[in-house]
């Protein structure tokens, strides 16, 4: 298990920025910290990214950050208060009774039908939730984007989005949104997209308590608004069908153990994230180490791919997604190349379920 | 008679609101609002076959295994498709550690926490339910949220990421376990174990899966006790509650069979009305969007579309009405626990309605018989057996995806042509718990099961309301996909 107090990879961060970090650690370890309250609200969302969020750090997001203290003023699936009791802590914090440091919203934001917001309403209100998330995002010190729905509009915008769905400040690739693309909150930053469907528990978890100690600067988040500790990184990275991409020994099907972006559509070259750094339910890496292919569902207009989810769009035979920076006429001699030394043992295994030939030197007894 | 309209109605995944008609302190007539539309069926139309593995999961964040589970089988179905044996077991294996996870999650952090609420205070079990079950500080909410990330590597081990994975395929899963995988699924099935029978139950899970009458499980709670175990604050407040007497629905009860595999299903499928066992018959299920705010009449899922239409009419739901042989069903572990034939099921039923009591005590009998399974399973799956089978190259079919969520029965429908989908159609388990009324006014079960309520006149959010809500252990996402 990781120690729970130290956040992901932080050799980013420049020098100032380290001793504010260092500053904050130390102060949450004293206890000495204020109190850092959290407000979340499920949009139009399939509930995924709180399910995801309570396996943090294998004991849950809300003990995972008790030490940097997060204090969850609401909380949908969580806390005990309902109907009135719910409605009556939005007042508190739209009045300025009660100090909203971070605006956590789950799920597209559904503008339709006809711009009325009639697709989502508040419960027990007669105002829709599109127009509830405005007016908190107003009063919120940080508004963060949880899944990639709320950051960019995700799966309800798919097949001609009828239902007007969009995320907080982007819709798609578009900047825009609810809140609108000059959106800043009172903290200074655009929304905040912690992104994926659904994310890891650990980017949540990790983005919140980075907020309650040092804070995130503008520098700290992609050119999609999202924290760079894990978009920094291509799902790619540390992937452990490695040797077969190396060589271009690819999978006809999913199951096998092969590369799975020249016939299946993986996207891990492509699309952001540290999926394959780090463990997932306990599991080695992510998507494509379970034997199935990277949908690059941290990125926007994921849920509109160029073909099917599960096979690669290709021209005239060559894929028509390559690695994110690499010159097209290298990775095809590259590829050649490679395919051409690939090892027997790596071909075989790549159109198998399960390792056929081990690693061997060359006149190896078995 | 008042209105009393209850919303947001938290703790149950997704967005409910539940307006109540009182009369003198006693619920008279209740309408229950999925309050979201987000349109899923529509964004199907249209798409290659298999893009209904990556989609559908994403209806549900709480239940997204089956969601896949039901659309893989649906394909399967529909392209004759048929699964390596193995990818069967590693499936059920998965989909049974997401369903044993939501049944706790509701029981430790949805159902409990309402005990711990200070309209309680006094009773003899206040105490214990608000140190074991008080929102975000209970020690029992606090130590199962480690066990739940502990069983969901089941989910990592076998199907990589949870939730929304896209190892369940038509031809079986994705990822083949080696010998040291079964090994860390056993030792994480152990590990399970020991929270249920030492923090949960206090006693052996067998001794909770055979329970066969009232007087066990009257026992059951007495060694609860004594072990200090968290369900026996349960088995006190349901007594002292009377909960028994609480959110009676229909009579009639539905499985679709959990589990299946070629040896057949562990929980068989099939209906019970009055006590009376009988055949599943999917060809007599129809939905009617007659109070939903959608277009159309009444249509089996094979024909009927979900078209928005805000003005409807009459209409207070985005929630179609889904009947079989036109009549509302309750469906959930209750449901699948007396059609399975389950001893202490059958009787706290009898012939009757469900009611909080029992369907609570479904879904914690249920979650023992789940461990004891997945305990056979991961010593049936073999680390050299194919995992998964081809696809093939039919184009072409109809299929049908039928399979038991945690709260109760799923369907998915869906029409195939030139490999692609032109039609596809779901009933999600709350779908049939929270129906609204048809177009003969019937209400869906959780509005009859509000009706005779006893709310008090000022109480804005009853606590009586909220057991019986919760009860069902509501998933309103599915509801409204």
């Amino acid at each position: 298990m990781r120690f729970p107090l130290l956040p992901h990879p932080v050799s980013f961060f420049s020098g100032g920025w380290r001793v504010r970090f260092r500053n904050g650690l130390k102060a949450a370890v004293k206890g000495k910290h204020v109190t850092f309250n959290i407000l979340w609200l499920q949009a139009g969302s399939c509930g995924g990214c709180t399910m995801s969020a309570i396996t943090a750090e294998d004991r849950g997001m809300l003990a995972a950050l008790k030490a940097f203290g997060v204090n969850v003023l609401w909380h949908p699936a969580l806390s005990v208060e309902t109907g009135q009791e719910a409605l009556a802590i939005l007042d508190n914090v739209l009045s300025g009774d009660v100090v909203l440091d971070a605006l956590c919203v789950e799920g597209s934001v559904m503008r339709g039908p006809a711009g009325t917001g009639k697709f989502q309403m508040m419960s027990g209100t007669d105002r829709s939730m599109a127009a509830w998330i405005s007016d908190l995002a107003a009063v919120a010190r940080y508004v963060v984007a949880v899944g990639t729905c709320s950051s960019f509009g995700g799966i309800p915008m798919a097949g001609g989005n009828h239902t007007d769905a969009c995320g907080l400040q982007y819709e798609g690739e578009a900047p825009g949104g609810l809140l609108g693309r000059d959106f800043v909150s009172k903290g200074g930053l655009p929304v905040i997209n912690v992104s994926g469907c659904a994310p890891h528990p650990d980017w949540i978890t990790e983005t919140l308590s980075l907020l309650a100690t040092v804070g995130l600067g503008p520098d700290q988040l992609d050119v999609s608004g999202r924290p760079r500790f894990f978009a920094d990184h291509l799902a790619h990275h540390g992937c452990s069908r490695n040797e077969y991409y190396e060589f271009k020994a690819s999978a006809s099907r999913v199951s096998l153990l092969g590369c799975l972006m020249e016939h299946l559509g993986c996207k891990a070259t492509q699309a952001v994230g540290d999926c394959n750094l780090r463990s997932w339910n306990g599991s080695q890496g992510g998507c494509p180490d379970a034997g199935y292919p990277c949908i690059a569902c941290t990125s926007p207009e994921f849920e509109t791919p160029k073909g099917a989810f599960q096979e690669t769009t290709k021209r005239a035979g060559i894929p028509v997604g390559l690695p994110v920076d690499m010159p097209k006429a290298w990775f095809m001699a590259l590829a050649a190349l490679s395919k051409s030394a690939t090892p027997k043992r790596v071909q075989t295994n790549a159109s198998s379920e399960r390792v056929i030939v081990p690693p061997a030197r060359e006149g190896d007894e078995r | 008679m008042s209105r009393r309209i209850i919303g947001p109605f938290n703790r149950v995944e997704g967005d409910l609101e539940v307006s109540l008609d009182i009369h003198e302190g006693v619920v008279r007539e209740a309408k229950v609002n999925a309050s979201l539309y987000r349109g899923f069926e529509h964004i199907l139309k249209g798409r290659p076959a298999l893009d209904a593995l990556s989609i559908t999961p994403r209806i549900c964040g709480i239940c997204s295994v089956s969601q896949s589970v039901a659309a893989s089988a649906a394909v399967a179905d529909a392209l004759g498709i048929k699964p390596e044996p193995n990818g069967v077991i590693a499936t059920n294996l998965v989909h049974a550690a997401e369903n044993l996870a939501d049944h706790l999650t509701h029981f430790y952090l949805f159902f409990m926490p309402d005990f711990a609420r200070p309209v309680y205070d006094g009773k003899a079990w206040f105490a214990d339910a608000q140190r074991r079950f008080a929102a975000n500080a209970g020690t029992g909410a606090k130590a199962w949220l480690e066990a739940r990330a502990r069983l969901l590597h089941v989910t990592g081990i076998l199907a990589g990421k949870w939730p929304h994975t896209l190892a369940i395929q038509p031809g079986g899963l994705t990822q083949s376990p080696d010998d040291g995988a079964l090994m860390r699924l056993r030792s994480v099935l152990a590990d399970v174990r020991i929270f249920m029978e030492e923090t949960l139950f206090g006693q052996p899970l067998e001794r909770i899966a055979e329970l066969d009458n009232r007087a066990a499980w009257d026992a059951a709670v007495e060694n609860g006790h004594a072990a200090h175990a968290d369900f026996a604050v349960f088995g006190a407040a349901a007594r002292d509650l009377d909960l028994e007497s609480l959110g009676r629905a229909y009579p009639r009860f539905m499985s679709f069979g959990a589990y299946h595999s070629e040896g057949g299903a562990l929980f068989a499928p099939g209906t019970v009305e009055a006590g009376e066992l009988a055949a599943l018959d999917p060809a007599s299920f129809s939905e009617d969007p007659s109070h939903a705010w959608l277009m159309g009449g009444v249509a089996h899922p094979l024909e009927g579309d979900t078209l928005p239409y805000a003005d409807r009419e009459g209409a207070y739901s985005w929630c179609k009405a889904p009947r079989a042989a036109n009549q509302p069903m309750e469906v959930g572990a209750v449901a699948r626990q007396l059609v399975a034939g389950q001893p202490l099921i059958r009787e706290l039923i009898g012939d009757g309605a469900a009611n909080v009591f029992a369907r609570i005590v479904g879904r914690l009998v249920e979650s023992a018989r789940i461990v004891l399974a997945m305990e056979r399973w991961v010593v049936e799956l073999r680390s050299d057996a194919p995992m998964c089978a081809e696809n093939g190259t039919v184009q072409e079919g109809v299929g049908t995806g039928l399979v038991e969520a945690a709260r109760g029965s799923l369907g998915h429908w869906l029409r195939m042509e030139k490999g692609q989908i032109q039609h596809y159609q779901i009933i999600a388990p709350t779908t049939w718990n929270f129906s609204p009324r048809d177009g003969g006014g019937v209400p869906g079960p959780l509005e009859k099961a509000l009706e005779g309520t006893v709310v008090g006149e000022d109480d804005a959010t009853p606590a009586t309301v909220q057991h019986i809500v919760r009860s069902f252990d509501p998933c309103m996402v599915c509801t409204v996909h």
